[in-house]
């Protein structure tokens, strides 16, 4: 079998140190392969996020080895963790954390800029990623005139835009209602399904995780459990 | 890249285009002042050359005292001249061609129920015609009036405005004093010097006539000297100078107790108050543009905080520190030149109404526009390193949660 396209080794990330040490993360094995939909659950303070951050190299664990595709990353510097998260990783949040005033396409184009392409060709993939959401009409819409499913699916579109490998999205139904979540879930499904696309997502709501096929339950910074979802079980 | 980094820059600024527009008004008053200053200081300085250009440049003022060109005419406690030094220079010199001895003093000249306070000049007709004074109506004076020391007197345009308004002066008789003296000239106007100094504004008359009724004295304050075309300026000062120590039984070794001044030195010494002006506004300019500074920095660091949650995002999908930092650094000279822009056109603006008002050519300075708007660059580098540092070192993970 081929390496995983993720794995954890031991990863531990303490914050602070000595009496008032905390153990977000303790020492956390996990593999993820390509083209997995794996939910993380975990009550608050489990280390979920910890855990999210880890595996999109916005944090760097404070112990053990984290390869990604290979290779090590556990110890890049901040601007090589940029580069990574640049060309191989596409995050959605919870509050969509979209550039206000800044028009669906300009905002879906934003890691492109990074990325040094020609804006002609920076537009016609926002447009492809944006028709990808089903938003290909409000390209020219700021955020402020979009709900908040339309503005998660523009946050979606930035995240595929780059043809990441990794897609990591946190609480991405958090401020949603329960229609327009079911809505993002599905399209987060459909990409997964239809493209192979590898997400990535915590959440804290079980009508979520059963999206996804892989559900990760951390308890106090360890995995608890790990198994395929309920219902895809 | 830089393309993005400059449009992103002018959107942010636009975004806030009045917080922007307050924020670059320190730069905009500090490169203006040094714009305006330098423009009517270059000005007044061609005019200071143009005026000494046609005053011919072979003319020679000597007036007692060392250093009369520090403490000007008058404020010197060394004897005064008498006519027969004028005399002897004339005739001792072979290149000089006019030696005029000039006395002077300030008086109220009355006419009818017009009066006017002017200078009154005694002479004689070499120092119109050394200082290029044109006779516009009338006469210069004739021999006659000269050696009788008679009470006629020629007057400048600013005293035939005042004192006659419409009506010929030619003719007419002025009070001066305890003296009745009548108008046979009125030369043409020569219009306001460099400093804005009236050079239409006197009465002249003989000198004999200004000894007796207006000085009650002999002394002469200047002796005004046109030398030959053919000899050199510099060796023209000597021949003087030695005749002149002379003359005044002024022993070797012991210092000279006048000046022979020239129109050069008298333009240097112009230039050289005009380089301390320019000096000076260059420091007030130079803590405007501190000053200026800072205020960029602090709505830096405003811009920063407010925008905590949208470097977040950049950062987080894959802009690099030096890319954040290369943002808001570009934001901050952006923002400080624009300033600089501004500030040359307010400079040269002000400068051309200055020079208006001065009445001197207005001359701006390729080179000092260019120094401006480098130094504008230069604040916005200094200024906005330190907020876009700080934008730079922030980590993903808190600038995303920051509300």
């Amino acid at each position: 079998m081929a390496d995983p396209l993720i794995r954890l080794r031991g990863i531990s990330r303490v914050y602070g140190n000595g009496d008032i040490a905390v153990h977000a993360l303790d020492r956390v094995d996990l593999d993820i392969a390509e083209g997995e939909f794996v939910a993380i659950m975990g009550p608050s303070g489990s280390g979920k996020s910890t855990a999210l951050n880890v595996i999109g190299c916005l944090d760097s664990p404070t112990s053990g080895t984290y390869h990604f595709d290979g290779v090590e990353v556990a110890n890049l510097t901040r601007d090589q963790r940029a580069l990574l998260r640049r060309h191989y990783l596409g995050f959605v949040f919870q509050g969509y954390n979209l550039l206000a005033r800044t028009s669906a396409l300009h905002n879906v184009e934003l890691p492109l800029i990074y990325k040094g392409l020609p804006s002609e060709a920076r537009h016609a993939a926002a447009r492809a990623a944006l028709a990808k959401v089903g938003l290909a009409d409000r390209a020219h819409h700021d955020p402020g005139a979009l709900s908040g499913g339309q503005q998660q699916r523009v946050a979606i579109a930035r995240a595929l835009v780059g043809n990441p490998r990794v897609v990591l999205a946190d609480e991405p139904t958090g401020n949603l209602d329960t229609k327009m979540s079911a809505e993002i879930m599905e399209l987060l499904a459909r990409l997964n399904r239809d493209e192979g696309l590898t997400i990535i997502m915590v959440t804290h709501e079980d009508d979520m995780a059963r999206f996804a096929r892989r559900l990760i339950w951390m308890v106090d910074g360890r995995i608890d459990r790990d198994g395929p979802t309920p219902r895809a079980a | 890249m830089l393309r993005e980094t400059l449009r992103l820059a002018i959107q942010a600024i636009f975004r806030n285009a009045f917080r922007s527009f307050l924020t670059v008004l320190g730069i905009v008053i500090g490169v203006g002042a040094v714009i305006a200053m330098i423009t009517v200081g270059q000005g007044s300085a061609r005019q200071v050359t143009e005026d000494v250009e046609k005053l011919g440049s072979n003319v020679l003022m000597v007036l007692p005292g060392k250093d009369a060109m520090q403490g000007g005419p008058g404020g010197s406690v060394d004897p005064p001249f008498s006519l027969r030094d004028a005399r002897l220079v004339a005739e001792e010199l072979p290149f000089v061609e006019i030696a005029a001895p000039v006395a002077f003093s300030r008086g109220r000249v009355v006419f009818g129920n017009e009066n006017w306070l002017t200078d009154i000049v005694g002479t004689d007709n070499g120092y119109i015609t050394a200082a290029k004074w044109e006779v516009a109506r009338g006469r210069l004076f004739e021999e006659g009036d000269l050696r009788g020391g008679k009470p006629v007197c020629v007057i400048g345009e600013t005293v035939r405005d005042r004192l006659f308004g419409p009506s010929d002066p030619i003719g007419e008789t002025l009070r001066i004093k305890s003296l009745s003296c009548q108008v046979v000239g009125l030369l043409a106007s020569k219009g306001a010097s460099t400093f804005g100094a009236d050079q239409d504004d006197f009465v002249i008359m003989p000198i004999r006539t200004f000894h007796r009724r207006i000085a009650g004295n002999t002394d002469v304050s200047m002796i005004y000297i046109s030398a030959a075309d053919a000899m050199p300026l510099a060796r023209a000062r000597e021949d003087v100078t030695l005749l002149m120590r002379e003359i005044r039984r002024i022993g070797p070794g012991e210092e000279d107790d006048f000046t022979v001044a020239d129109m050069e030195q008298f333009a240097t010494m112009l230039s050289g108050i005009t380089n301390v002006l320019t000096g000076l506004l260059s420091a007030v300019a130079a803590v405007s543009l501190l000053v200026g500074g800072i205020g960029i920095m602090n709505i830096m660091l405003v811009s920063v905080t407010e925008r905590t949650r949208e470097i977040g995002i950049r950062l987080a999908i894959g802009a690099t520190g030096r890319q954040v930092l290369a943002q808001f650094l570009v934001e901050a000279i952006v923002l400080s030149l624009i300033g600089g822009i501004l500030g040359i056109l307010f400079g040269l603006g002000m400068g051309l109404a200055g020079a208006r008002w001065l009445n001197v050519p207005f001359a701006p300075e390729a080179r000092i526009v260019l120094i401006a708007f480098g130094f504008s660059a230069l604040v916005g580098v200094v200024f906005g390193y330190f907020p876009a540092r700080r934008a730079a070192r922030m980590d993903p993970i808190e600038a995303l949660r920051h509300d």
